[in-house]
């Protein structure tokens, strides 16, 4: 009962940390960082997808949160220095990264 | 956001218009481009990079005076594009991990890591001392062996200079090879003007040393064998852990130029009997200026130092530790020991694919170095009947070179493809490919279809070429004697 009440507040809190994640990661102006970061949250969550040890989903959870402050911060000066966009940028190679979350 | 609004509670009125504004530009531009938007409050103060570095005049970038032979000028229509960066072996790109590591050392904590007296030092020495710890990690080291300098060069100056000079007099002999990094084969060169014998080993084909020519080279009055871990120019894996045993068994210091390797293949100090090793952090996604030695203490390698002064660094390396870039460096490190399978995986997985992708549209592309035993995110390629430079000069969208970076500004062919054997013709057609962590998918298959395009102009261009396809061998050919 208990663990079936954690894993889906686990369920719900990995749910939104997968969100956050993917949107602020969305945001680093830099082609080649917002690509690994979103590459990189995609693979690390699908990766930990069949964990059941709670203790480990916790340590997991946390170091999420720690990388979520980290792509918070990153993402808004990447902003702040952005520069011209990369030549595979440009129109007929655009990519849509919104769309796919 | 918390900056703007400290703007707004000024009442800064140019700045508050702007802030203002920004809102609705940033919902137009959203509904144009739905793919990344600048957030209202960062707009404000965007600078863009290139802003900061022009001056009044709009200035086109061109390389310097001194860089030979170049003249760069931009593609049409492409005017406001950055070129892919596929030149990771030259530096690859800070990690914005590092960068979050190092802020706060380059803002608020600002101690010298050496103040002993007060808070400020301690918070930056123990900031410091982590970092050492995840380097020492990364090797298999303990921090207590790990010795902060200002690059894989000085390290490797340090490594070189430091054991001959100590040991001079009783041991006179140095072994290295002919393919080392440029900072090595002048360390040597500075030691045989100081009355030292160097042998320089000459590699096979494929790159790599052979042990039976080392064990041949080895000399009772050897003090040190400086063998590189990974190639910079063509990405060959040295057998270290061969050479390790051979000289722990002889009594011999064994130093690596590990620049390129650290982080990226796995490199143990014990197990590979490694005495002396050299870090870069630039080539790990950490910042430019910092690197690190690593210096075994059991059994203990003394040096004497190419620094003096205020013995900092156990007397090895005086000068106060560049605390920011120190704590970068040992991010770098963590996160490369966390990531190491991943991006091994990946590196490999898009070297696959852009080898593939050339050879299968291309003919006559030959990749130089061993074929296993090469780290897979250094792709050095020789496309025959193709001049080196024209094909970079006509890869104007992306940024490759021809090898290190630090010869890149002469038009010699490699000193590294020649000593492998290279034909002259092959060694001027070659040109480096570095694929890092932040390399995508899209970037290989960008690079793939420019260069096949542009190989074939060249080749149509080419009489060589031409001849080739007449089915004439260009090696028989006798050609007539300029009179």
């Amino acid at each position: 009962m208990s663990s079936a009440v954690t894993s889906a507040a686990h369920r719900s809190q990995v749910l939104s940390l997968y969100r956050s994640l993917l949107h602020h990661s969305s945001k680093f102006a830099a082609y080649n960082f917002r690509d690994y970061a979103i590459r990189r949250t995609r693979d690390a969550f699908h990766a930990a997808k069949s964990e059941s040890d709670p203790e480990k989903i916790q340590a997991m959870i946390h170091k999420a949160q720690k990388e979520l402050e980290v792509v918070k911060r990153q993402s808004l000066i990447s902003q702040l220095y952005s520069g011209e966009k990369l030549v595979l940028e440009t129109s007929k190679h655009q990519r849509n990264f919104i769309g796919r979350h | 956001m918390s900056f703007a609004r400290l703007t707004l509670a000024r009442g800064a009125a140019p700045m508050l218009r702007s802030v203002r504004a920004s809102p609705q530009i940033a919902r137009i531009a959203s509904m144009a481009v739905p793919r990344f938007v600048v957030s209202p409050s960062v707009s404000a103060f965007h600078t863009g990079a290139k802003r900061m570095q022009a001056t009044e005049t709009q200035v086109l970038i061109t390389p310097s005076a001194e860089s030979l032979g170049f003249e760069v000028s931009r593609a049409e229509g492409e005017s406001n594009t950055r070129p892919i960066y596929m030149d990771m072996q030259a530096t690859s790109p800070t990690d914005p991990r590092v960068l979050d590591a190092m802020l706060p050392y380059m803002t608020e904590l600002y101690g010298n890591p050496h103040s002993r007296t007060h808070s400020y030092g301690w918070e930056t020495e123990k900031a410091v001392d982590k970092a050492r710890e995840e380097i020492a990690s990364l090797i298999g080291a303990d921090s207590k062996e790990i010795v902060y300098t200002s690059g894989a060069t000085e390290s490797n100056n340090l490594s070189i200079k430091g054991v001959a000079r100590f040991y001079k007099g009783k041991k006179n002999h140095i072994i290295t090879t002919q393919t080392e990094h440029k900072c090595v084969l002048d360390s040597c060169r500075v030691l045989s003007d100081e009355g030292f014998d160097v042998t320089y080993l000459s590699v096979g084909k494929n790159g790599l040393i052979s042990m039976d020519d080392l064990k041949a080279a080895i000399r009772p009055d050897t003090v040190l064998v400086s063998i590189m871990a990974v190639n910079n120019e063509i990405g060959v894996i040295q057998p270290l852990e061969e050479i390790g045993k051979l000289c722990r068994s002889k009594k011999i210091f064994f130093h690596t130029d590990a620049a390129q390797a650290v982080g990226k293949i796995p490199i143990d100090v014990n197990k590979m009997n490694i005495d002396l090793l050299s870090i870069s952090g630039h080539k790990i996604y950490g910042p430019k200026g910092v690197g690190a030695l690593y210096v075994r203490r059991r059994p203990r390698v003394r040096l004497v130092p190419l620094l003096t002064g205020g013995g900092q660094e156990r007397g090895l390396r005086s000068g106060t530790v560049a605390a920011p870039l120190a704590v970068g460096l040992g991010e770098a490190c963590r996160i490369a020991s966390e990531e190491m399978a991943y991006d091994h995986e990946r590196v490999k997985r898009l070297s696959e694919r852009l080898v593939a992708g050339i050879q299968s549209k291309v003919s006559h592309v030959f990749r130089n170095g061993d074929e296993v035993q090469t780290y897979p995110g250094c792709v050095n390629l020789s496309f025959a009947y193709v001049e080196g430079e024209s094909l970079l000069m006509a890869l104007k969208d992306i940024a490759l070179s021809s090898g290190s970076a630090c010869t890149s500004a002469s038009l010699e062919p490699s000193y590294v493809l020649r000593a492998l054997g290279a034909e002259d013709d092959m060694a001027h057609s070659s040109i480096r490919f570095g694929i890092g962590r932040f390399t995508t998918e899209e970037e290989i298959d960008f690079v793939i279809s420019r260069v096949v395009a542009h190989v074939d102009k060249l080749r149509e261009m080419s009489p060589l070429w031409e001849m080739v396809q007449e089915g004439i061998d260009i090696s028989k050919i006798e050609w007539a004697q300029h009179a």
